[in-house]
């Protein structure tokens, strides 16, 4: 039987920008979270910050365009924008360990069903870079994590304790994958929206810990 | 006599760092920011054995290339990654010691893999921390970041305001090498862009901070509202030679707003 369809990256990072709201500051990670920039309706002014220390840079430059004194944390050319400030690194993470950021999204290796995040240390290279995940997990206010729900080979990364080396333990708020919307809750997991085509069984089959399928479970929505 | 911290050569600057010293290395990883100079001096001059302090330790100019694919690497750039190529580097602290890509290996994770070097990993932003720290004259600090991961291991905690802290040491270092965009001959220091960085954390936390720069100008051209280094933080100062700049200069008409 063939593979059902999963939610393309872009539909992902789509469904994390309805997260944005208008005036928050927000830190994107490396991967589809940078995809999340596209997104946001043009009504909200969002502030992102980038942690080698500029908040409110410009869109992807050009190669001919780019200047390379001006990156964003993914060493992406990126350009300037009226009301654009520069800083250092400590400043930078001044502003991510004290609270400054409304919003933080990363992707991940394996989250647990209490918001352990797992995202630097792959177990078979045995070295791995931790890079600023630990600081942006524990110091921004809200955290998403979006990721493929399952490994390459089939295995769930949704898992009741994570296996690999953590980021941060209890950072995770939401999870958004390419089959599921899910809330980091007291209560735990609660699935709330489903990927066009797929069941609330179907997802579970897909991930260790029980999943609390909410009263209103929707579909994601298409861009 | 009127102070004068420009020095003749990047040779010079760099002549007397010693085997076993720990070395501040400043940039973010990417091609811009890098003390390009400066790490190619010290790759000429040879001292061993030594310990680099950065978000990243180097992966060296053929891997860069590969991973900034979406731009073109100049001649000139370095990072600390010459110096593992070189065998100089006996440890790394660092927050981005290896490449994204386990199929990317750099020269210091080869050494690492066969046991010839040491690495301390460091969150990125407990890293910039420790070394203003050094800068600041603080000995060591309680941070929220690490606690139930690996970095927590072997560290004294404390519980503040009903969250776990983890007591970090500043680190000490003999030099730092640092990029800023211009000085002038007191040490003052503009930079451009996100080439701030690390380099203005790191400027000021060595026993001696060296400078490359792209210009020096007269005391009293670069505006005293837009220094982000102030002059006393800096030792030596050296000038890129026009091949170092000539990449930059291009852009400077439409993008004045970088000099900060």
């Amino acid at each position: 039987m063939a593979e059902k369809e999963r939610l393309s990256r872009e539909t992902m990072a789509f469904r994390v920008a309805k997260e944005f709201q208008d005036g928050m500051v927000v830190n994107l990670g490396i991967g589809i979270p940078t995809l999340c920039v596209n997104y946001p309706s043009p009504d909200k002014e969002i502030l992102y910050h980038t942690e080698n220390g500029a908040l409110n840079f410009g869109p992807i430059a050009t190669p001919e365009d780019g200047d390379l004194d001006l990156v964003n944390a993914g060493g992406q050319l990126v350009t300037t924008k009226p009301g654009m400030s520069l800083f250092s690194h400590d400043e930078s993470f001044a502003m991510i360990r004290g609270g400054h950021i409304d919003l933080c999204v990363l992707g991940a290796m394996q989250v647990s069903e209490k918001g352990d995040l797992a995202n630097w240390l792959l177990p078979e290279r045995g070295i791995g870079s931790i890079g600023g995940g630990m600081d942006l997990a524990i110091g921004a206010k809200r955290l998403i994590v979006v990721m493929e729900h399952t490994t390459k080979d089939g295995q769930p990364k949704i898992l009741r304790k994570c296996n690999y080396e953590l980021t941060a333990p209890e950072c995770v708020d939401m999870i958004v994958t390419d089959l599921a919307v899910i809330d980091v809750a007291k209560e735990g997991l609660v699935l709330k929206e489903l990927a066009p085509g797929w069941t609330a069984a179907e997802v579970q089959g897909l991930t260790e810990p029980r999943l609390i399928v909410s009263s209103d479970v929707k579909e994601v929505e298409i861009m | 006599m009127a102070i004068n911290k420009v020095v003749a050569s990047f040779d010079e600057a760099v002549k007397d760092i010693f085997d076993g010293a720990t070395i501040l290395i400043g940039g973010f990883g990417t091609p811009g920011g890098s003390p390009s100079y400066l790490i190619e001096a010290l790759s000429r001059q040879g001292a061993k054995d030594l310990t680099i302090v950065g978000n990243t330790v180097g992966i060296g100019k053929e891997l860069m290339q590969v991973v900034a694919s979406f731009m073109s690497v100049p001649e000139w750039w370095y990072d600390g990654g010459q110096l593992a190529a070189n065998r100089q580097v006996r440890k790394g602290i660092a927050a981005f010691p290896v490449s994204a890509s386990p199929l990317l290996v750099s020269p210091f994770e080869k050494q690492l893999r066969a046991g010839e070097v040491e690495i301390e990993i460091v969150p990125q932003g407990t890293l910039a921390e420790r070394i203003r720290a050094a800068k600041a004259g603080i000995g060591a600090f309680y941070c929220p970041i690490g606690p139930g991961t690996m970095v927590e291991k072997g560290k004294e905690t404390k519980v503040i305001d009903g969250k776990k802290h983890v007591l970090e040491y500043a680190i000490k270092a003999d030099f730092g090498l640092i990029r800023a965009y211009k000085a002038d001959r007191l040490g003052n220091l503009i930079y451009r862009g996100t080439s701030r960085t690390f380099n203005a954390t790191m400027a000021g936390a060595a026993k001696v901070t060296i400078v490359e720069v792209d210009e020096v100008v007269d005391a009293g051209e670069l505006d005293p509202e837009r220094i982000a280094t102030p002059a006393l933080y800096i030792d030596r100062i050296v000038v890129r030679p026009d091949e170092g700049r000539a990449q930059i200069k291009q852009k400077i008409s439409k993008e004045e707003q970088l000099q900060t």
